[in-house]
């Protein structure tokens, strides 16, 4: 394990048995000589990254009034964010907050991917990290947000007590309403998009590594004969396309929920009522 | 080999710097999504807007030219209306004028021949009379003289000479006598 050529390996390669939570640990690229976070999913964070920003630059250059095929493409992205999500929820203040949904969205969207495709086969985000720094950045965003439209402790006042409750109840509700604006809202955040990833890679790694050594097996296992191993592992391996194929959804629907519930905080935060 | 600790498992990062790396990578995006992108496409769909705008204006100003065209067309077309009644008008006033002054002019210069007629029939009525009588007195005094020179006793012979005048008056051809 590990060495500089640990990145371009088959990562799925090599796994032992059963897939748990060794199997999302990293392999550092230079081991001795750089830190140990300088490891593969770091690599791949800066690679996918990279990938959002080439493609954006790309997609935005010499843009016509009249779309090109090409354009159409980002136009169509662009306008998935712009439209569907950051005007709809924020209204015509969703300007000031395009470019940090945009970059969320294609952010997630294209390290969820990597769980999909070869030379990774590895979602970014179910390294926690990442996720409770995206989610960091967006209870920031959301935070200073509603700072900035209301002042700190209009803000406060705005996010933890709702209009209309009386006075006797301030005491439960004003805690209830700063732990679930405040507190609750960037772990649910970070813990959504991580679980999600964790758990859709851990079953793939089922299936493919699982299926993987049945298809390989030389001696019975467990009173089953080797032929009836072999099956077993054929459906695995097959099945295992289906796990993928509901992963890029489900890598797909969680950059888009991150995204839209933080434009929702957004929203939330600097609307002028409750 | 797991850093990871105790309950709280795959919870934490296995290593702090991925809070970092994921932050600092991002706030790269947000940054290029901020300075280029997002001012290049939203740069690009006012462009758009204000094209599909100016098209409709420049559709509403041909269609307020055409209308304007149609309405001067309608208000020429009126007047040429106008303008054709009256000068049929003017027309049909000119030949009743004309029709009536021809008339007068006939009527005038009928009574003219008319009264030019009469004049030259008055003036040979009057030549005429005027002869006849010069000669009915020589034919008077001619008969008397033969009436007497023959005898006067006979009347029957008497009217004889007076028939045989008159048969001789007959067979002179006339305007000689």
């Amino acid at each position: 394990m590990g060495g500089t050529n640990g990145l371009l390996l088959l990562p799925l390669e090599g796994e032992s048995w059963p897939p748990g939570e060794h199997s999302f640990d990293s392999r550092p690229l230079f081991p001795g000589v750089l830190p140990d976070w300088v490891n593969n999913h770091a690599a791949q964070a800066l690679i996918g990254a990279l990938l959002v920003i080439l493609f954006w630059w790309w997609m935005s250059r010499n843009l016509k009034t009249v779309p090109t095929r090409k354009q159409f493409v980002g136009e169509t992205l662009y306008s998935l964010v712009r439209n569907s999500i950051a005007r709809d929820i924020l209204g015509h203040d969703f300007r000031r907050y395009l470019p940090f949904l945009l970059a969320l969205f294609s952010f997630i969207l294209v390290n969820n991917l990597f769980g999909e495709f070869a030379l990774f086969m590895f979602p970014t985000f179910s390294k926690i990290g990442y996720a409770w720094g995206l989610a960091l950045c967006a209870w920031l965003l959301y935070n200073l947000a509603g700072i900035r439209k209301k002042g700190f402790f209009g803000y406060l006042k705005h996010a933890t007590l709702p209009a209309g409750v009386p006075k006797f109840l301030w005491i439960l509700i004003i805690p209830l309403e700063f732990l679930s604006n405040i507190i609750v809202r960037p772990l649910t955040l970070g813990l959504r998009l991580f679980a999600n990833l964790f758990a859709g890679h851990l079953v793939i790694m089922v299936f493919v590594v699982g299926g993987t050594m049945l298809l390989t097996a030389t001696a019975p296992l467990e009173g089953f004969a080797v032929p009836l191993l072999k099956t077993a592992g054929v459906v695995s391996l097959l099945f295992s396309f289906a796990i993928f194929a509901l992963e890029l959804l489900v890598g797909a629907i969680q950059a888009y929920i991150f995204t839209v519930l933080t434009a929702q905080y957004v929203a939330s935060a600097i609307s002028d009522d409750h | 080999m797991l850093p990871l600790e105790g309950a709280l498992g795959p919870l934490l990062p296995e290593h702090p710097e991925e809070l970092v790396i994921g932050i600092v990578l991002f706030l790269i995006i947000w940054f290029v999504a901020w300075k280029v992108v997002v001012p290049r496409f939203e740069e690009m769909y006012a462009e758009r807007t204000e094209e599909i705008q100016g098209g409709i204006e420049k559709a509403e100003a041909a269609q307020a030219e055409a209308d304007a065209a149609r309405d001067e067309y309608r208000a020429q077309l009126a007047t040429a209306r106008d303008e054709a009644a009256r000068v049929r008008e003017d027309a049909k006033a000119q030949g009743a004028a004309i029709i009536a002054d021809m008339r007068q002019q006939a009527i005038e210069e009928s009574s003219r021949l008319l009264s030019n007629a009469k004049a030259q029939i008055d003036a040979e009525r009057a030549t005429a009379v005027t002869q006849l009588r010069a000669e009915v007195g020589g034919l008077a005094i001619t008969l008397a003289g033969r009436i007497i020179g023959e005898s006067l006793d006979d009347d029957a012979r008497a009217a004889r000479t007076v028939d045989r005048f008159i048969a001789d008056l007959e067979t002179q051809p006339a305007g000689r006598a």
